[in-house]
């Protein structure tokens, strides 16, 4: 009897070890590698380093920021002027890892960062770059915890040299109840949200406040976390019996192409209103992308635009990685030439140390006006949160649609 | 009807949690070994059936019957290296090492097949709905609940006449018994355990296709936190009892989903291990465990 009761204690205890390590299961893959681009004899050659998944659950954001990257690089490099040198690492979306690829660009001189593509990942990337005092503008990572500096204090205080491509996680939550109220598609809100990720708890938050705000009426209200991603007939029986017309999804494709299914099974078929994180559920592996049919996301990029530079971007990536490029290639592409226009404008020499680089970046983001593929006349105010304006889209035939 | 549908879901995730809780229980039964590598075993089967019939176009059944070869190979390679050179070890140096097997597959599987996350082909998914209508489309079983369970009771009748009625079935209740008297008697002690490891691996197969049939996305994660659910359930129902990991499963299932329903979708899990807790406490064997009384 005593034995027994030990094995047990033993087994139990290591169960509750494997369920804490299940959160860090994300596990090592072939490394990304660097990508450098050669610079042109005697032209001014800054070096830019960034960190993303290009392995593991969340690689389709990494390897599209990756690419665009180096998309906009090669064509900044033919041209005259600032040229710029690419080092891209792998962080599989972990934040350890993250800060070792960050050492690693360090190492290799990097004098202005790209930070992270993941919020996780860059929420740990912004700290050493905020130490470290080099100048850093993420493309995608989208948590209010990537720029704040403290959280806690009152007012909130922020790093100074943390900045955004993208729409902070609250800013989308508030964006896309305002947008369906706007459009009138819902007057019964289901949301269906993570409950152990800042990305999808920021983005919940400000969604029903705004919603509160607006007189949407948030019907049901319903979580998952990680390890309880599988089932979710409880959220969509609560969602339908509570009459919502709409359901909001802020959070990944993964656990979104799940529920798509299960409710089909359950004969359920509200309109579905994913954010950034849906994008990328076309290219599944074996995803039926039928289920995925009228489902809205909010983005500040569309592919199908009749704009010229989109057109020639969409072309020229389609032609080199076979994909038509997402929102965060997009956001990519439109930091490499947002540093190129800060660049040029502060005269950066190559000669200048990170530091000197990055007060002279400080001064130029938080007064210059950049027209991009994600926007036009974007500004950043002294948080490093951007402003500009979301389109809506909509998935038909299998593609991504413009609504405006 | 809510209520119904929300037992009918609880069911259909428990048969899941049953299934791989029956590999569980049996190799904990017979070798007295927690094999913690069962949930990664599973997620092997699972790709080797997702690319026999998404990639190499294989009829479904082919695609299982490779799947479960493979597995029932894989589990006699990983006896053979790692478990059976610690046979006179300390349970606990097992344990360890049946969780660096566990990290090894995973490991392994992202290598070989990457972490893009995979849709598993619905094979199973018959008709417009997938399942069975009751009360005019009010109730809906699904037909992979419906194949889990009859899956699960087949394998249990099976295991249960292996083990009461064949030579092999006898030795292995010898061995867990006791493994020296065993070997007195002259079973092959070794040969014992490298077959039960041997069916366990291959029950995990079967349990991999029925879990990414009734939950269709694939990563090499996917079998982990349903392995270590399914050992709760092991040892809820009592490990070591066949029965008991059946009834474990399904009740854990159960509990699961009405605790979302009715409690919290954010307080399920805590739910369901504090009722794990509650159950040992009252009855430290499980619910179907025989108590062990060993003399000293």
């Amino acid at each position: 009897m005593k034995k027994f009761h030990k094995t047990l204690a033993l087994a139990l205890s290591l169960a509750l070890c494997a369920l804490l390590l299940a959160a860090c299961g994300e596990t090592p893959a072939p490394q990304g590698g660097a990508q450098d681009s050669t610079p042109a004899d005697g032209a001014v050659v800054i070096k830019i380093g960034g960190t993303g998944p290009l392995t593991g659950g969340a690689a389709i954001y990494g390897n599209a920021v990756k690419n665009a990257a180096e998309i906009a690089v090669e064509e900044i490099n033919a041209m005259d002027g600032i040229h710029f040198e690419l080092k891209f690492e792998d962080d599989q979306h972990d934040a350890e890892k993250a800060v070792n690829a960050y050492n690693t660009l360090k190492d290799w001189g990097m004098q202005i960062s790209l930070g992270s593509v993941t919020s996780k990942p860059c929420e740990a990337t912004s700290a050493e770059t905020y130490a470290d005092r080099i100048f850093a503008l993420t493309p995608s990572a989208s948590s209010t915890a990537v720029i704040e500096l403290d959280a806690t204090a009152d007012p909130v205080t922020y790093k100074d040299n943390q900045f955004q491509m993208c729409f902070t996680d609250p800013n989308q939550g508030s964006a896309s109840a305002q947008y369906i109220y706007d459009k009138g598609l819902a007057s019964k809100v289901a949301v269906i949200w993570k409950n152990d990720d800042v990305y999808s708890m920021g983005i919940y938050n400000t969604f029903v406040a705004r919603a509160a705000e607006l007189g949407l009426e948030v019907v049901s209200d319903t979580t998952f976390a990680d390890g309880n991603d599988t089932d979710f007939s409880v959220q969509i029986a609560d969602a339908q019996s509570k009459g919502a017309e709409l359901v909001f999804l802020p959070m990944y494709y993964q656990p979104a192409s799940l529920i798509f299914n299960q409710a089909k099974a359950a004969g359920y078929a509200p309109a579905w209103f994913g954010v950034d994180g849906m994008d990328g559920i076309l290219t599944l592996d074996g995803f039926d992308t039928a289920l995925a049919e009228g489902v809205y996301l909010l983005t500040p990029f569309n592919a199908d635009s009749t704009d010229a530079r989109t057109v020639a971007f969409v072309d020229k990536y389609q032609e080199r990685f076979g994909d038509i490029p997402n929102q965060f290639a997009a956001d990519a592409y439109d930091c490499v030439y947002a540093y190129y226009q800060a660049c040029t404008a502060a005269g950066i020499t190559a000669d200048m140390s990170a530091e000197a680089v990055c007060e002279a970046m400080i001064a130029q983001f938080t007064t210059m006006s950049y027209d991009g593929l994600t926007g036009d006349g974007m500004t950043w105010d002294a948080t490093g949160a951007v402003t500009k304006s979301p389109k809506g889209m909509v998935i038909q035939n299998g593609a991504y649609v413009g609504l405006d | 009807m809510n209520f119904l549908n929300f037992l009918i879901s609880g069911v259909s995730l428990g048969s899941v949690y049953a299934i791989i809780a029956l590999g569980y229980t049996m190799v904990y039964g017979i070798a007295k070994m927690l094999n913690f590598a069962h949930g990664d075993v599973i997620m092997v089967g699972a790709y080797v059936c997702f690319f026999a019939i998404s990639r190499f176009s294989l009829p479904p059944l082919l695609g299982v019957l490779l799947a479960v070869l493979l597995c029932t190979v894989l589990g006699i390679v990983i006896e053979k290296l790692a478990y059976k050179p610690l046979r006179a070890a300390p349970s606990l140096a097992v344990l360890i090492t049946a969780i660096g097997v566990s990290y090894f597959l995973q490991n392994a599987a992202q290598l070989l097949w990457t972490s893009n996350p995979k849709v598993f082909p619905s094979f199973l998914h018959f008709g417009e709905t997938g399942g069975v209508e009751l009360f005019g489309g009010q109730l809906r079983i699904s037909y992979i609940t419906i194949v889990t369970i009859a899956v699960c009771v087949v394998i249990m009748l099976a295991l249960t006449a292996f083990t009461g009625n064949t030579k092999m079935g006898k030795a292995m209740r010898a061995c867990s018994e006791d493994k020296g008297a065993a070997q007195l008697m002259g079973i092959n002690v070794n040969t014992t355990i490298s077959v039960t490891f041997a069916i366990g691996s291959g029950l995990a197969a079967i349990a991999g296709v029925l879990l990414c049939s009734a939950y269709p996305t694939l990563v090499p994660t996917t079998g982990s936190m349903p392995g270590i659910k399914a050992f709760t359930a092991a040892v809820f129902g009592g490990i070591g009892s066949i029965p008991g990991a059946f009834l474990g499963g399904l009740l854990l299932g159960v509990i699961e989903i009405l605790a979302k329903a009715y409690i919290s979708t954010q307080l399920s899990d805590a739910i369901v291990f504090a009722v794990l807790i509650i159950v040992l406490l009252i009855k430290p064997s499980g619910l179907l465990g025989k108590p062990i009384n060993e003399k000293v």
